[in-house]
């Protein structure tokens, strides 16, 4: 199998897996970060979003032979300890019910903030497109303009 | 070192720690849940709260934590009662075990059961720390207090924590029939508290079972029959053993499981391999379906499930029938964590991790699947990425547990998204005929005829009690597509289509919907018609409140309003749901929710829960629906299944809750029955037309 090294969350980390394995499942099953969740595999639930180069990318359409020296980022590294801006807005409006889409949302939230950082509703509902079940969405979106009122680009 | 205390009033046992410290095991279903409770019983405590000398409290919490925030609630009904913050409560989910008693979640009962037992054992432990601490001292008890986790003697100010008493404590009587405290003072119950693994769940922290690694474990896969009805005839695995990373492959029963050193491995295996399904029944698709609701529905059911007054007569007598047609497709659960479970089943025992709602039957299945006694079966209990009655079926680890021991090894079995959707136990299906009889500008007759894949049905739910001459009726149509029980089962089509009914009846009536749902109510409470399930008072006091929080009758400008109100799991919940026409189109603003569903414990988590059932309810009434062609699923993942997302989610859910100091009722699942009949009354509104079919983006595009 080809081995790849790959910068993550300012790492350089080296697996050996098939080219079209996606970084969704390099990162759970290989580098044991499993903080990225697996929900559909087809890039539409956002559960497996990670920043790539400072960009929100769905992981499991991201094949590890495709990564190359970009950076990722993922929920672990989002923050030295847990406290980036749009993590302490979760938090604090008890965004989270079952979780498990929370890693997904929130990685789109802080790549969103860092490119726009007082998004307006609109720009909201085009741009955070990920699945919650449990219908957390009201509470996404106040934890959003929290973390825009308090510089949440960090 | 085990000093055990026993109340039997109080169905509690207080026992030391070997090394020190106290342990409260108590039973958390009330006594009259458990039934017997004569001196022949041996009392076993099934859940349990620990003080260690350090000071550090831990609840065993015998609920799996699906998403509705158990977790959390049930350590602030602790610290209520025991005087500590709440942030010192450590939880567990506790591993099952048959101490634990009941641990299924499921029907919004966490609570409901959990309240009184669990405030009980908080207050016995609290008064034994007191005792301790006046013996200790040599003072009466009444000169002592407890505070933030010390006892205080008033006068001299002198002062030991829970840690030093904990062991002290655990010596002394158990105290029987210890005062709950006043509601009146409560500190905790009733605030708003953040859950307790926010944190951890911003911060991606392994907590689920799909995150479950151990050593020496493979990740598997299973191929499943691709349609319902169909079952395997022969496979060749030969191209999947050449896959990279693939170690096994093995059948058990009607699948085949791939085993892999890596969950991508074990899919392309999975691909790899050639199957023979063959024909084993009927293979069902969704137009069979509709036209054998319709064939149904043309009929009178053998034995109707209520019959009130006399609904022919007054059809015959009316001047006005209306009659009309409601249909809801079937669900998926689509939870969002796909399942999974890991097995270690080797020896003649089986070690189990993973996600479901009942603990206790899925242990049962596994034993008696692998023929081994129940106590060689482990089970621990993750947090868990939504349930909304999946999980209600041991499934998912009864088939880990067959493949780890056809395998020899340990597995996480991974289900993919379309393995979820295909291998569900669906949201049946269903249609239904409402029939009312108007005279004199009344409503004198309601006739309901119900047709589903399923058998669900409650008969006795309002309407039923407040019209003179009401019947329903309910056919099942026999399937071999699995159905199970689906957030607010039956409620949730019920409600739709009742709700929906009731508002055209009182348009034909040219009455307020407000005014003509208090007016039926009204009725109920002053000459209930037949059995009455519900207490009209509960019902008046969240329609009122939400005609209030909302200004009923004085929509702002461009908006348009529906309304509906419904009652389910013994909580009663009244929604407004307000909608804008953008260029034409329905764009959902906000939402009005009043519930009463007695004492709320955690505000901020049961706000949540309603809010989170409201956008769940909508999404689902607009754009979702699961259709068959020959026994497969046409759907199968998101995108196909179209699903809520924040565009088209309510700008804002305002939720408010009817004061109570009655024990709490169910609010996992009540919020989301009346959301769908209020959005469609709304559109009514907007639009004139009525939407009698889900999901409604069908019939109209929304913004």
């Amino acid at each position: 199998m080809p081995k790849y090294t790959l910068s993550v969350n300012n790492k350089q980390m080296s697996v050996e897996v098939d080219a079209d394995t996606p970084l969704l499942w390099v990162l759970r099953d290989q580098l044991n970060l499993v903080g990225t969740k697996y929900g559909c595999g087809v890039a539409q639930c956002g559960a497996c979003t990670i920043h790539y180069n400072g960009s929100p990318v769905r992981s499991c359409q991201l094949p590890v032979s495709a990564v190359g020296n970009g950076k990722v980022v993922t929920i672990e590294g989002l923050s030295e300890n847990g406290d980036h801006p749009v993590q302490q807005a979760w938090i604090e409006m008890d965004v989270a019910q079952c979780g498990y889409c929370q890693a997904g949302q929130i990685m789109a939230a802080a790549a969103l903030l860092k490119k726009n950082p007082n998004p307006s509703d609109e720009e909201i509902d085009t741009t955070i497109t990920n699945i919650c079940r449990c219908g957390t969405n009201v509470r996404i979106r106040k934890a959003i303009h929290l973390a825009a009122s308090k510089g949440g680009k960090s | 070192m085990s000093h055990p205390s026993v109340s039997r009033r109080n169905f509690l046992r207080v026992s030391m720690i070997a090394g020190g410290g106290m342990l409260v095991g108590f039973s958390a279903l009330s006594n009259s849940e458990t039934g017997d409770n004569t001196e022949a019983t041996p009392f076993s405590p099934n859940a349990y709260i620990k003080i260690s000398p350090d000071g550090k409290i831990t609840l065993m919490s015998p609920n799996p934590e699906i998403g509705q925030g158990v977790k959390t609630s049930l350590v602030m009904l602790i610290a209520e009662e025991m005087n500590v913050d709440w942030q010192t409560i450590d939880v567990e989910i506790a591993p099952l075990d048959a101490k634990y008693g009941s641990q299924t979640t499921g029907g919004s009962g966490a609570i409901r059961s959990r309240y009184a037992p669990l405030r009980q054992a908080g207050a016995t432990a609290k008064a034994m720390l007191i005792a301790a601490a006046a013996d200790t001292w040599n003072v009466p008890v009444t000169d002592c207090y407890a505070e933030k986790g010390f006892v205080i003697h008033k006068s001299s100010g002198k002062k030991l924590s829970y840690g030093e008493l904990a062991t002290k404590a655990a010596g002394m009587p158990v105290p029987t029939n210890v005062p709950l405290k006043d509601p009146k003072d409560f500190t905790i119950i009733g605030t708003r508290v953040k859950d307790v693994d926010a944190k951890a769940i911003v911060t991606g922290k392994p907590l689920f079972g799909i995150d479950t690694r151990k050593e020496g474990m493979l990740f598997a896969v299973v191929a499943r029959p691709p349609a319902h009805g169909k079952k395997l005839q022969s496979f060749d695995d030969s191209a999947a053993l050449k896959v990279n990373g693939v170690k096994k492959v093995v059948q058990v029963k009607n699948s085949v499981a791939v085993l892999a050193t890596s969950t991508w491995a074990a899919m392309k295996g999975r691909t790899a391999l050639k199957i023979n399904w063959e024909d084993a029944s009927k293979l069902e698709s969704t137009a069979d379906h509709e036209k054998a609701f319709r064939e149904l529905l043309s009929k009178p059911a053998a034995t109707p499930n209520r019959n009130d007054g006399d609904v022919d007569a007054a059809m015959s007598a009316a001047t006005k029938v209306l009659d009309v047609m409601y249909e809801v497709p079937v669900l998926s659960h689509a939870q969002m964590e796909p399942l999974n479970f890991y097995a270690d089943v080797r020896d003649g025992k089986a070690e189990l991790y993973g996600p479901t709602q009942v603990p206790q039957s899925l242990v049962s299945a596994v034993a008696k699947e692998l023929n081994i006694p129940a106590t060689n079966v482990s089970l621990g209990l993750p947090r868990q990425g939504g349930g909304f009655g999946r999980k209600l079926r041991p499934d998912n680890g009864v088939e880990a547990a067959l493949v780890s021991q056809a395998a020899q090894c340990p597995v996480q079995v991974q289900w993919s998204r379309e393995d979820d959707m295909q291998n569900d136990f669906y949201r049946p299906s269903g249609m239904f005929r409402f029939k009312a009889a108007i005279k004199d500008g009344n409503l004198e007759a309601w006739h309901q005829s119900f047709a589903s894949l399923s058998n669900g049905r409650s008969p006795d739910t309002y309407p039923a009690g407040a019209i003179q001459n009401l019947k329903i009726e309910s056919h099942s149509l026999p399937t071999n597509i699995p159905t199970g029980p689906w957030r607010a089962p039956t409620h949730n089509v019920q409600a739709f289509a009742n709700e929906s009914f009731m508002d055209e009846v009182a348009h034909e009536l040219k009455k307020d919907p407000v005014a003509f749902r208090l007016e039926l109510l009204k009725k109920a409470k002053e000459q209930p018609v037949g059995k009455l399930a519900y207490d009209p008072d509960k019902f008046i006091s969240v329609i009122e409140l939400v005609a209030k929080m909302c200004n009923w009758g004085k929509t702002p400008a461009n908006t348009y309003r529906g309304f509906s109100t419904w009652f389910s799991f013994n909580s009663y919940v009244a929604q407004v749901v307000e909608i804008q026409m953008l260029k034409g189109k329905p764009r959902i603003t906000k939402v009005y929710c009043a519930v009463h569903c007695g004492k709320v414990v955690n505000v901020s988590g049961a706000e949540n829960q309603v809010q989170g059932a409201v956008v769940d309810g909508l999404g689902h009434a607009v754009y979702t629906k699961l259709t068959f062609n020959n026994g497969a699923a046409v759907q199968t993942n998101f995108g196909p299944y179209n699903f809520v997302r924040m565009r088209n989610t309510p700008l804002d859910v305002v939720v408010q809750f009817v004061p109570s100091e009655e024990n709490p009722t169910g609010l996992g699942e009540p919020g989301l029955p009346p959301i769908a009949p209020a959005l469609a009354n709304a559109l009514f509104a907007a639009t004139g037309k009525r939407f009698r079919k889900m999901p409604f983006v069908d019939d109209i595009q929304f913004a």
